[in-house]
């Protein structure tokens, strides 16, 4: 069965009922995003769907909130009326997981999805201000607020960010929002390999120039020739002069190519949703972070280890997204290249293999207890989205 | 006379004082641990000084290892801990109890290496804030959060408050530019959070442990994030002649889609206070005066500037006043850093930490005037504007007891102004004993008691930092 809940209290309701009747519960928002994590099966569907919509928008102080439900679309539509944007830029999950639902400001927030500008504006969770939740018992629980700065208490709301319904679930969320940028620009480098182009993007990151994303899509991944992109957004009169200085960093790397506006905005859409690995759409695909100047050699280790594979690296190197043909050997070797000093999770395979491989980092001992008391301390019946992070929690 | 209750030491704890310093003398050597009177009063309180209470026993260990064996010791004999950094936390956050054994980081004060490329630093937790930028600047980079007791404070410290800053309007507080740490549990297993990727591998554990008040454990390691010094920066002086039209003109310049590095705001007090102390050649004719800082090239800067002090010219600015020099800089930023110290020159104060959404500035301020009026006392207000985290300074005299508990009256009705004005109890300093029986002024008992469901994971049996954060009476066991 589905609930559907129309106010929080109702929310609220069916939690207890389930509760004390030991139903497990999947919590859904638009339904995009549910491929992410372990396959799980439970009793009942509890849907955000009913509680939707902006409850407060104020753009002088750089905040909205709105019920969990709402739909990104409309969120996005009231912020550009205003000239404003969700900073962190999240993932459309629909390129890479298919469906035609519409992905909800809840999903973003619970899957914790951050896209290029996250090296420098924050992730999901550091503009997440305030969470209203339903955690296991039925209670309704608030944390954070509507401002900026806001350190009282123990901080429930980053916790929650990227929890995956696991903790509780969302009825409100209030982010900080930012002024979009006057102008957009890209620098394009082309045909660096791996190595070089994390180079040049360290040199970008490391510049004065305000680089709001760096990604590099090798040779063949969304286009025959390798690019390395650097965007720079920022007043109208800044950009001409960041562009050149910024060129002149990167001028060992050879002439950079720009693109500006559409063009600008359609690579990083592009990026931002994986695009290019997307298809063919059974193809497994593993979303690693590494620190950024470890990604040439892992992805050299994963050659040497006989992967076939097609990568894509943003935030610098930071983050890298890795296709290959669904195999569950894979698992081994791309957990095995990280050396230590990194996560892979395993964003999108058949279910059956999800279902038999650890699709989020494996943890040592200690944090894996820690995982599972935080767990319980939300969710002591293990009701909500159980399964769905690590077998058994 | 004082009003913030302290529990009763354990009189079993107490009873057992040599016991438990033998134990921990086996644990450390001897210029490790500090027990006699005379120097622990060095320990007694922080930067809230109306309060104080001496430890136990302070424990100043080395390493990691040291502060494990101790933490471990501690728990398996039942003492309790309150960890602690410089000391500088104006919430009284480390301030001890009798029965309790302070773990100072202050000895583990490496950097322990910087890598640029990927652009962290790796530090042990008792450097101080400053520490870490003094050793990047040379190579043109910085650790952003800069709290205005930077020269003294500890990242561990930092990390307890998850403490901000003037320039956090544009770089964020101490969650948004901390990666990784190393972090010794009640019982004295040492874990590892984050790294050097910028998100988690599971659930955001380092977003729970920032600004968990040494309640979580204690970190003694950390990955920061640098970040590239900009190509120059520069402040510009507004005065006004109200604050209310100052208030609004921070709300404008936002509202116009330009995010400075950092919008400061003090009252006519506060100026006085600080031009007396820095000579920072802050006007002294206005009623307020902001601070707005911007970063670029010249030639941005000044562009950036010049429609900043448009939008200030429609809010009536009376006086604009830029920097000129990287010495006028520096005595600008001198001014508004030195504001808590001046103060404390002229008279003893408490520094409350609400903040409240900027809409409500101008209101809140008004309020805040007449609220510290009613006392019959007088207040200075100096904050980040741009984040509407205000920073009232009651002043008062620390030797009279009536006028003590009339400055925390006023500064609690203060905070509840905060919080039923859409805000919070603290922006950035922490809860500690001071704000902690207002706690459910903005928490609900189920909101509290899902928070200390969460401590009790970490500790079940209220042995870290227990008097701080959550009210005395109410608290569950795990
Ligand atoms: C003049 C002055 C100006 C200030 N300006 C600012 C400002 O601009 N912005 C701001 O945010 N704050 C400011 N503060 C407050 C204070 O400096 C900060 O809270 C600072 O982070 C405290 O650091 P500390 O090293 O002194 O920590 P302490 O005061 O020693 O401890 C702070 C808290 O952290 C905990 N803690 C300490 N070490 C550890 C550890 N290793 N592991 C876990 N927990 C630990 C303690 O138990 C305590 O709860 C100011 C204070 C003063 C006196």
């Amino acid at each position: 069965m589905t609930i559907v809940p129309t106010k929080e209290a109702e929310a609220a309701e069916a939690v207890r009922a389930a509760q004390s009747s030991r139903r497990t519960l999947s919590i859904e928002g638009g339904g995009t995003r549910l491929a992410f994590g372990r396959p799980i099966q439970t009793d009942d569907t509890l849907s955000s769907k009913g509680l939707s919509g902006i409850t407060r928008y104020e753009p002088a102080e750089l905040v909205f909130s709105a019920w969990a439900g709402t739909p990104v679309a409309e969120i996005e539509a009231a912020l550009d009326e205003k000239g404003q944007m969700l900073p962190f830029e999240p993932m459309d999950h629909r390129t890479i997981y298919g469906g035609s639902g519409a992905p909800t400001i809840g999903g973003i927030a619970a899957t914790g999805a951050s896209g290029p500008r996250r090296i420098q504006a924050g992730a999901a969770r550091d503009l997440l201000l305030g969470v209203r939740f339903v955690n296991g018992r039925g209670e309704i629980v608030k944390s954070g607020g509507r401002v900026m700065k806001n350190v009282t208490g123990l901080d429930l709301v980053k916790v929650n960010c990227g929890a995956h319904g696991t903790l509780g679930f969302m009825t409100e969320v209030t982010f900080k929002v930012l002024p979009k940028p006057e102008r957009t620009l890209t620098l394009i480098l082309e045909d660096l390999d791996d190595e070089r182009a994390v180079q040049a993007m360290s040199a970008a990151l490391g510049s004065p120039f305000s680089v709001s994303a760096a990604a590099h899509l090798p040779a063949d991944v969304g286009g025959a020739r390798a690019r390395t992109a650097l965007r720079l957004e920022h007043f109208a009169e800044s950009i001409t002069y960041r562009a050149r200085e910024l060129a002149k960093v990167l001028s060992a790397f050879g002439r950079a190519r720009e693109i500006e506006d559409d063009e600008s905005r359609a690579l990083w859409r592009a990026i931002r949703d994986v695009d290019a690995l997307a298809q063919p759409k059974d193809d497994m695909l593993w979303r690693v972070s590494v620190p950024p100047t470890q990604a040439p050699a892992l992805l050299a280790r994963l050659r040497q280890a006989g992967l076939s594979f097609r990568a894509l690296l943003d935030w610098g190197g930071g983050l890298i997204w890795i296709a290959c043909t669904e195999n569950a050997a894979a698992s081994t070797v791309v957990r095995e290249a990280l050396g230590g000093d990194g996560h892979a999770t395993l964003m999108r395979a058949s279910d059956a293999l999800r279902a038999s491989l650890d699709v989020f980092q494996p943890q040592d001992a200690a944090l894996m207890k820690l995982t599972a008391g935080i767990k319980a301390s939300f969710d002591p019946d293990g009701i909500l989205n159980p399964g769905r992070m690590y077998a058994g929690l | 006379m004082s009003s913030i209750a302290f529990p009763t030491p354990d009189p079993a704890i107490l009873a057992r004082r040599d016991d438990i310093i033998a134990g921990l003398a086996a644990l450390l050597p001897p210029e490790c641990l500090v027990t006699s009177e005379d120097e622990r009063r060095a320990f007694e309180t922080d930067a809230l000084t109306a309060y104080r209470r001496l430890p136990l026993a302070v424990a100043l260990p080395r390493n990691t290892a040291e502060v494990a064996a101790v933490m471990a010791f501690c728990h398996r004999e039942g003492v309790k801990i309150v960890p602690r950094g410089a000391g500088t936390s104006l919430a009284g956050g480390a301030i001890p109890q009798e029965d309790a054994v302070v773990i100072g980081v202050s000895k583990l004060n490496r950097i322990l290496s910087v890598d640029y490329a990927n652009r962290t630093a790796r530090v042990e937790a008792g450097v101080t804030n400053l520490s870490i930028s003094d050793a990047v600047m040379p190579d043109g980079f910085f650790y952003a959060p800069d709290p205005s007791s930077q020269l003294a404070c500890t990242i561990a410290g930092n990390i307890g408050m998850n403490s901000g800053g003037a320039h956090c309007l544009k770089y964020g507080v101490t969650i948004n530019n901390i990666l990784g740490v190393k972090m010794v549990l009640i019982d004295g297993t040492v874990v590892d959070i984050g790294g050097q990727a910028l998100d988690p591998a599971g659930l955001d554990l380092l977003g729970l442990i920032v600004g968990s008040e040494g309640q979580l454990g204690i970190v003694t390691e950390a990955t920061v994030r640098l970040l590239r010094l900009a190509e120059g920066a520069r402040p510009v002086l507004f005065g006004f002649d109200s604050s209310e039209a100052a208030g609004e003109c921070v709300a404008a310049i936002i509202g116009a889609g330009i995010v400075p590095v950092a919008m400061e705001f003090m009252d006519k007090p506060a100026i006085e206070i600080c031009e007396a102390f820095a000579k920072a050649g802050y006007p002294l004719d206005v009623e307020a005066m902001l601070i707005v800082e911007v970063e670029g090239s010249e030639e941005e800067m000044e562009a950036q500037l010049a429609r900043i002090c448009e939008i200030a010219r429609r809010y009536g600015v009376k006086v604009v006043k830029e920097s000129r020099s990287a010495t006028e800089t520096a005595l600008i930023w001198k001014g508004r850093k030195s504001a808590f110290g001046a103060t404390g020159r002229v008279a003893d104060y408490i520094c409350m930490d609400g903040t409240v959404p900027t809409s409500q500035l101008p209101y809140v301020l008004k309020r805040t005037g007449e609220i510290v009026a009613s006392y019959g006392l007088r207040v200075a207000n100096v904050f980040h504007a741009g984040d509407g985290n205000m920073h009232p300074l009651i002043l008062y005299n620390v030797n009279d007891p009536a006028e003590q508990a009339k400055a925390e009256a006023a500064g609690n009705d203060i905070l509840r102004l905060c919080v039923d004005a859409g805000g919070c109890l603290t922006g950035e300093h922490g809860v500690g004993i001071e704000k902690r029986d207002l706690m459910r002024h903005q928490f609900s008992e189920v909101d509290l008691t899902q928070q200390m469901r969460v401590r009790a994971v970490f500790d079940g049996r209220w042995l870290l930092n227990p008097a701080k954060v959550f009210p005395l009476d109410g608290r569950i066991a795990a």
